[in-house]
């Protein structure tokens, strides 16, 4: 366990030096990517997921994107907006590049999303998907690998309806997209919601929430707490003796967790689009190979960030190479001619992605690692709520 | 809400103030005797964490990992005394704020760089698995209990240190006059450089008690250092009987208020919106208490000084 | 004390001269107007630090109460400057005399503390704005308006408004400490007894000083908020307010330019380390405690004993 973090570290650092080192001596042909992703604080844990993923990415495309050769520059936003802002101007301005990729939470992408797009560069976002850019807000440069937040939470809406749950606990953090989390549960659960409990995100102790639910006898609990919170939250919950009552969460048990969660998170549900026991080809090279070199499972962050690395070396071949027709090269992304880890994908009107969701459950890999499996698919080619206010066709 | 509730509800808040006394009473005697505001106890909270996680991990015990973790966190103060402390005790506040806040930054990301950024993992001890049933379909797990009674006894033996040993009186008379101990002779230096170990080593043993309950992860330590201000700050700067109470008050108060406000709003405010006001007024009310206090009584609530 | 402030005229100049020089690209101005908005708070907090001896570590609330001002209002439809700007400063300050009216009662470490109580209340509201994001933050479309032109949106103007107007804050918190009403201030900070023995009493002037300084933040929240063009909660973070505090630290709390020369040093350093390295946080904590034990009185002492 205690040896992960400096062995992915060492891996990513000579992962991204590695493409640079082939630039110089090939300069012509080259495309640059600002690759957004939180180093600092806490919620590092899931930037270096994504970054890494983009890395194997390039990895496994021997460092190149439709035939050009891909030099990164990797932007820490610390978490902080206005931090996010100047260094991405940085990237746009002073190293020229061409894509920006990445970011993990959404309060980034939106400080960001009008520096880079109205510098008419291409924003794929790998994990952020608010639901503000999916209707009315959508942007000819912005496109998402992800999915819109909304969606994974009315996965678990969904999966507790057809599970016949007819009373359900509801506890998010008490911000944005966790009073989200809350709606889009809300949008597919037809029972009674118990009491919906609202945390600070500062929260360490969960001992007084417990109480309430184990007071409350619901038939299930529904949460969304991301990073530490669910670390603390879901090893606590076992603790207290409560996990008899199922677990549905969203973005609280994945595999950035799961290690620090350990057994206490076995049997434990989420949701996504995608998930490490996936059966196809690109999956199985994608999980094996970053399990190899990072002795770690692969998350959501790492999975997406490696589909925008297969889904713009995908469009830089369609245009041969030339990023200056920014309409060609929207149309070549908007086609998503690649094979993703998840298997089908296409782009929506709004540039979200249309595809499957699953329910997942924490299992025990071979290895004996933890990991989410596929539980059963909840929803097919499911569409964003939002895209039919999207006015860009 | 039931009776039943209440208690257990109580019993939570008792038992997160007894971790925050455990981190409060060595900032309390460092900012007491010596005058210093060290805002790195709050990391050193997390390296007792850290250490504690990953001699456990090496030695397979959480005993032996929390046996060893002591003289490690012991160590690591007074290294950073040594190096960095010793040479602001005659600066002012600022400095030392400042000084601090550097210290923060280099372990937070120290702690990133050795042990990497996602969250360890400790085990609850084997011996402490498992609960006391308290309240119908709830676990009281066994390890709070187990925390509850640590954090008991060691603010038993602080009082018995403080108030009736040599050291202890020393330490009071330092924290209300230390140029006037100094003057009879006692090395001021060697009793701060001891005070300034043994709170490291409170920190520490909070950190590694923190582990099995809360994520070991970088920053763990700054939400802490900023509720144990809040404690000393209530309770007195330089009082051990005043970081007790006022622990327990701030233990109480919070969770208390998490799980009554949402309710309490809902009187004045329809319920989606009682539940989200009601939140957002909970994690503010400890501050608000605090405001309150200093408002009536500038000086918390036992001051040591007079004045 | 004039001999002295040949260095922060200099850079005030260079800031100048700078878009000039080849530094003109959105990536610098950016970087430099940052610099220059977080001087203007770190100058009102000098003020607050080294003229009255009030250590605020809730600074950034007043700041954050003017940027939230321009969200609001820009939520509403409100994005002309001469209303914006009267808004949020009355606002700031109004914040700061309700806060400061209690937390003047109180002194040393005491006042630290409260003032960082009032920073978190400000802090757990903002988050609670549903309405204006929340926790998220809010986008700004359109940065505001001065008498129906776009002037703020063209980078060199608000380079040299946001120059313009921290020297102007500069000279006014300089004008303020030299008058009467500073020196009360000054000497109820060295010795409150004597102040009172001669018949007046510190409290209205400590609390009209917290005012002033809270609605010179509040006009820098208006700047920050339209320089990112992105107002967030982050913005009324305890460790905004610590940063505040240690760019007055390092640029020397003795002296008003200190801020200025601390804010830079700061917004600087952290930027050229991070781009020399991933971990430039190992470098940089072991910086500010060296600076610290070696450097007494901060940059700006560095200066004036070269010159003393």
């Amino acid at each position: 366990m205690i040896g992960i973090g400096r062995r992915g570290l060492l891996g990513g650092t000579t992962a991204l030096l590695a493409a640079p080192a082939i630039l110089h001596a090939q300069p012509a042909g080259a495309v640059k990517i600002g690759v957004v992703a939180v180093q600092t604080g806490p919620q590092a844990a899931l930037g270096n997921q994504l970054k890494e993923g983009f890395a194997l990415g390039l990895k496994h495309l021997d460092g190149k994107l439709g035939g050009l050769t891909a030099e990164t520059v990797l932007i820490d936003d610390e978490l902080k907006p206005d931090v996010a802002v100047t260094k991405v101007r940085a990237a746009l301005e002073r190293d020229k590049v061409d894509f920006i990729v990445g970011v993990v939470f959404s309060n980034i992408l939106q400080a960001i999303m009008r520096p880079v797009t109205e510098s008419g560069t291409f924003l794929i976002s790998t994990n952020a998907g608010p639901s503000t850019f999916a209707g009315r807000g959508c942007n000819p440069f912005f496109f998402t690998t992800s999915y819109n937040n909304d969606q994974v939470h009315s996965v678990m809406g969904q999966a507790a309806q057809d599970n016949g749950y007819r009373r359900v606990f509801v506890m998010v953090p008490n911000y944005q997209a966790g009073r989200d989390a809350v709606a889009g549960f809300k949008s597919k659960f037809r029972g009674e919601v118990v009491d919906e409990v609202y945390v600070p995100l500062t929260q360490l102790d969960f001992s007084a929430e417990l109480a309430k639910i184990a007071a409350a006898r619901p038939d299930a609990i529904f949460t969304f707490m991301p990073g530490g919170l669910g670390v603390n939250l879901v090893r606590q919950y076992r603790q207290a003796g409560l996990a008899g009552i199922p677990f549905l969460s969203t973005f609280t048990v994945d595999e950035a967790t799961l290690p620090a969660q350990g057994d206490a998170a076995l049997g434990f549900y989420s949701a996504a689009s995608w998930a490490p026991n996936m059966d196809n080809p690109q999956n199985t090279r994608f999980v094996n190979d970053y399990v190899a070199a990072h002795n770690a499972v692969p998350a959501t962050y790492a999975a997406q960030a490696y589909d925008a690395a297969m889904l713009l070396d995908s469009a830089i071949r369609r245009v041969n190479g030339n990023l200056a027709g920014k309409d060609a090269l929207r149309a070549a992304i908007r086609a998503a001619d690649f094979r993703s880890v998840r298997g089908p994908f296409a782009f929506g009107v709004n540039h979200y992605p249309v595809q499957d969701f699953w329910l997942l459950k924490v299992g025990r890999r071979a290895d004996g690692k933890l990991e989410t499996q596929t539980d059963r698919k909840v929803f097919t080619n499911a569409v964003d709520p939002w895209a039919a206010e999207c006015r860009m066709r | 809400m039931t009776t039943q509730l209440l208690l257990v509800q109580a019993l939570n808040g008792l038992q997160l103030g007894i971790l925050l006394f455990l981190v409060a009473a060595g900032l309390t005697l460092v900012f007491g005797v010596m005058d210093f505001i060290n805002l790195a106890h709050g990391v050193q909270y997390m390296l007792g964490a850290y250490l504690g996680a990953s001699l456990a991990a090496a030695t397979g015990s959480f005993w032996w990992g929390l046996v060893l973790a002591l003289p490690a966190a012991l160590a690591a103060g007074l290294v950073l005394e040594v190096l960095v402390f010793r040479h602001l005790y005659a600066r002012d506040h600022l400095a030392q704020v400042l000084a601090t806040f550097g210290v923060i930054l280099f372990l937070n990301e120290g702690v990133k760089v050795l042990w990497g950024a996602a969250p360890l993992q400790v085990a609850v001890p084997p011996l402490l698995e498992g609960g006391i049933e308290i309240m119908p379909g709830l676990q009281y797990p066994l390890y709070r209990v187990a925390v509850l009674a640590a954090g008991v006894v060691t603010a038993g033996g602080l009082w018995w240190l403080v108030e009736r040993t040599r050291a202890g009186m020393l330490v009071r008379a330092g924290a209300t006059n230390a140029a006037m101990v100094s003057a009879l002779g006692v090395d001021i230096n060697r009793l701060f450089t001891l005070v300034f170990a043994f709170g490291a080593m409170l920190a520490g043993f909070a950190g590694v008690l923190a582990g099995p309950i809360f994520s070991v992860e970088p920053g763990m330590g700054d939400n802490v250092l900023i509720l144990a201000f809040v404690v000393i700050v209530i309770g007195g700067i330089g009082s051990i009987r005043g970081a007790f109470v006022a622990a327990l008050l701030v233990g109480l108060i919070d969770i208390l208020g998490k799980s009554l406000m949402p309710d309490l709003m809902r009187l004045f405010l329809d319920a989606s919106a009682a539940r989200q006001a009601g939140a957002a007024l909970a994690s503010m009310l400890v501050y608000v208490a605090m405001a309150a206090i200093l408002a009536f009584r500038p000086a918390g609530l036992f001051p040591v000084r007079a004045g | 004390m004039l001999r002295e402030a040949w260095l922060p005229l200099v850079v005030l100049v260079a800031l100048g001269v700078a878009p000039l020089l080849g530094f003109g690209g959105s990536y610098e101005t950016t970087l430099m107007a940052r610099a220059m908005i977080l001087g203007m708070a770190a100058v009102s907090l000098s003020f607050l630090v080294g003229g009255a001896g009030l250590v605020s570590l809730g600074h950034a609330a007043s700041v954050g109460v003017g940027a939230y001002a321009v969200a609001i209002l820009d939520a509403h439809g409100v994005t002309e400057a001469t209303l914006v700007l009267p808004a949020a400063i009355g606002a700031a300050a109004l914040f700061s005399l309700l806060t400061g009216a209690i937390a003047i009662r109180t002194s040393g470490v005491h006042f630290i503390m409260i003032t960082l109580a009032f920073g978190q209340m400000a802090f757990f509201t903002a988050s609670s704005l549903a309405a204006y994001g929340g926790d998220d933050g809010y986008t700004l479309y359109s940065r505001t308006e001065l008498l129906g032109t776009r002037l703020l949106e063209n980078r060199l103007a608000f380079h040299y408004i946001c120059l313009g107007l921290l020297a102007a804050s500069w000279g006014g918190c300089a004008m303020l400490l030299a008058s009467r009403f500073g020196r009360v201030l000054r000497a109820a900070r060295e010795n409150p007894q004597r102040v009172e023995a001669v018949g007046l009493a510190p409290y209205p002037f400590r609390l009209l000083g917290y005012m002033l300084a809270g609605a010179m933040g509040g006009l820098a929240g208006v700047l920050l908020a339209n320089a990112t063009e992105f107002v967030s909660p982050a913005t009324l973070s305890w460790q905004r307010s610590g940063e505040l505090l240690f760019m007055v630290i390092l640029g020397g709390a003795g002296r008003l330019w200190g801020a200025i020369l601390g804010a830079l040093a700061f917004v600087l350093l952290e930027t050229w380390l991070a781009q020399q390295m991933l971990h430039w946080k190992l470098v940089f904590g072991p910086l500010l405690v060296l600076a610290v034990i070696f450097l007494r009185g901060g940059l700006s002492g560095l200066v004036a004993r070269h010159h003393g």
